[in-house]
């Protein structure tokens, strides 16, 4: 053992993934099992009560998921991670660990639709009030702050608008208000950025996407940085005794482990949208993949997008990677090998044309997915931003004409025969 | 020597066995106990309470001072700080004379003098680190618990003392 630093690639293919000690087995093991014998009664006493590691039972850590929450870890440049269910788990967790009821989040209006209807109804619900802000306007972010406010939140690349969040300056207004900057980097993966680089305190992800790349499971994580000041009084959910474990103070008994230890131990094991150990495998398999495979998908969307950008029948695009985005020297800095593969456009046709597009492709599915080795495709006013109003689907940028594309790996030359052949039918109905 | 490496710490901890532990709290809800009830129950090393207010703690005997400790049981390996760290040079004498092989300040016991003198005195050196995060990096705990311990290694059994699925 020395202190080389490995590199990203090294760490793709074996953080978290030892030979198994048990059998040698140089894959990791996919650990089905719900639950741990103890060595002893008091080996179970120090499990239960915090003061040793190891396994209990699988809804609040099992080792096959431990792995993939070690390598996401490694990835992000994080103390640890904790993975869940799903991306949408993944953030209602954070917020757990951080808000109760009469708690308040400010987050970018530019999310994902389900995020904006999680925290904008079902946090509601809960008691914690969420104030959406559009328009990456940190001013406005800054004047929505109250002193119940415990964390903002924005994507890296927002969902579907394609606008790259200034991470450096989220992270200086969270951090000179007590707060920690909370950022879900579903789109550009820790191969495209690291946000806790750039300040970000907490990092979350839908590893349905890009981390799995295959379409295949539903996942999530939370990964932390391990360097807020928790103790600092604005989260007494961790800096005061706890009813859920015996009185503890997370803040004072783990230091900088308490985050992940109050998400795990008390959010986890009391909402336990867990991963299952067969997801976490799979999960773990796909990221050793995961720098070949996002190099290869912005390399296809670069090109995509020079076509479209050509195209008489499209009327605009949304990609950072464009020269004439707004947001591309913000992508130069935050995204520097590419601004991810998902990017939406407009048809001069409007609503219509759109229809008409989507249902003459042959080759690009239509999924409400993103991030599959596959080519997707989908209208998010009339699928994944239906839910919003009027109002707050424009605050999130989207409009009727709006195509999103998640860019796959197939040959170019047969993605961009078959988006020939859906203008062709676009451009008969306008 | 000041040991700031990920090899040098795992190196100690690997050829020392016994540990005495200054300000070690029978107060179950305290960082300090957590770290002497890791070490007890793990038993990779001999973990001894040095605190003049108890007797003993979860049965281990407790000694008032370095220097009792060493009368009796001879030099520790490594004397843990769980001090001020304005106690911290004192604490670093009574590791010396004591005999200490190094000395081992927790997360914010940070000194330059207490330091100093350890360097000086020819004792190892680890500081601003938790004895039981390093322990548990290199037995395989934290990897359990889903946290990061920066190691990579294909050779087996890098977890072998630690992880317990």
């Amino acid at each position: 053992m020395s202190d080389h630093v490995f590199g990203f690639r090294t760490r793709a293919l074996h953080a978290g993934t030892p030979p198994d000690p048990a059998t040698g087995a140089r894959a990791m093991p996919i650990y089905l099992s719900s639950s741990f014998v103890f060595d002893s009664t008091e080996h179970a006493a120090e499990l239960f009560a915090l003061r040793t590691y190891g396994n209990i039972y699988s809804r609040i850590g099992n080792p096959t998921v431990a792995a993939f929450e070690e390598r996401m870890a490694s990835l992000e440049g994080g103390l640890g991670a904790v993975a869940t269910a799903s991306g949408l788990s993944a953030q209602l967790m954070t917020i757990l660990a951080l808000a109760q009821a009469g708690d308040h989040i400010v987050a970018s209006a530019s999310l994902y639709g389900g995020t904006v209807t999680q925290f904008t109804v079902t946090l509601k619900r809960m008691g914690i009030e969420c104030t959406l802000v559009g328009g990456d306007d940190l001013s406005a972010v800054r004047a929505a702050i109250t002193p119940s406010t415990k964390a903002l939140f924005t994507e890296t690349i927002g969902n579907p608008l394609g606008n790259v969040a200034d991470l450096e300056a989220w992270a200086a207004l969270a951090h000179a208000n007590g707060i920690p900057l909370v950022v879900d980097s579903t789109f550009a993966s820790p191969a495209l950025c690291r946000p806790i680089d750039w300040g970000a305190d907490i990092v979350v992800h839908s590893a349905t996407k890009f981390l799995s790349g295959h379409g295949t499971v539903i996942g999530g994580v939370i990964v932390e940085s391990g360097r807020f000041p928790w103790d600092a009084g604005k989260h007494p959910l961790l800096s005061q005794p706890s009813p859920g474990y015996h009185d503890m103070n997370f803040a004072e008994t783990f230091g900088e482990f308490s985050f992940l230890m109050r998400a795990r131990t008390e959010v986890l094991r009391d909402v336990g949208a867990c991963l299952s150990p067969m997801n976490a495998w799979l999960l773990l398999q796909s990221l050793e993949t995961l720098p070949l495979r996002m190099k290869a998908h912005v390399e296809n969307a670069r090109l995509i997008a020079s076509f479209l950008a050509k195209h008489d029948d499209v009327a605009w695009i949304n990609y950072a990677e464009l020269d004439d985005s707004p947001y591309h020297t913000l992508a130069r800095k935050y995204l520097p090998d590419g601004a991810g593969a998902i990017f939406t456009f407009g048809l001069r046709g409007g609503r219509e044309a759109g229809r008409a597009f989507i249902d003459a492709l042959e080759l690009w599915s239509h999924v409400a997915n993103v991030g599959d080795g596959k080519s997707l495709v989908i209208h998010p006013a009339s699928t994944t931003h239906q839910q919003l109003t009027d109002a707050d689907m424009r605050a999130g940028g989207v409009t009727p004409e709006m195509v999103r594309l998640s860019v796959g790996l197939e040959d170019p030359a047969d993605l961009i025969w078959d988006l020939e052949n859906g203008l062709r039918a676009a451009r008969a109905i306008a | 020597m000041i040991l700031t490496t990920v090899a040098q710490r795992r190196d100690l901890l690997a050829r020392s066995k016994t540990v005495a532990m200054v300000g070690a709290s029978p107060n179950t809800t305290r960082p300090s106990y957590f770290v002497f009830s890791y070490l007890r129950t793990r038993g990779n090393v001999e973990i001894t309470p040095i605190n003049p207010a108890v007797s003993e703690i979860d049965g281990v005997r407790a000694y008032p001072s370095l220097a009792a400790y060493a009368a009796e049981r001879g030099a520790p390996d490594i004397v843990d700080v769980f001090r001020k760290p304005a106690d911290a040079p004192q604490v670093t004498r009574e590791a010396i004379a004591a005999g200490a092989k190094a000395i081992w300040f927790q997360y914010g016991v940070i000194n330059d003098e207490a330091i100093r003198l350890a360097d000086e005195a020819g004792l190892d050196v680890v500081v601003d680190r938790c004895i039981k995060v390093e322990s548990a990096r290199f037995d395989g705990g934290l990897s359990i618990a889903g946290l990061n311990s920066g190691l990579i290694s294909s050779r087996r059994a890098t977890r072998s003392a630690g992880a317990k699925p």
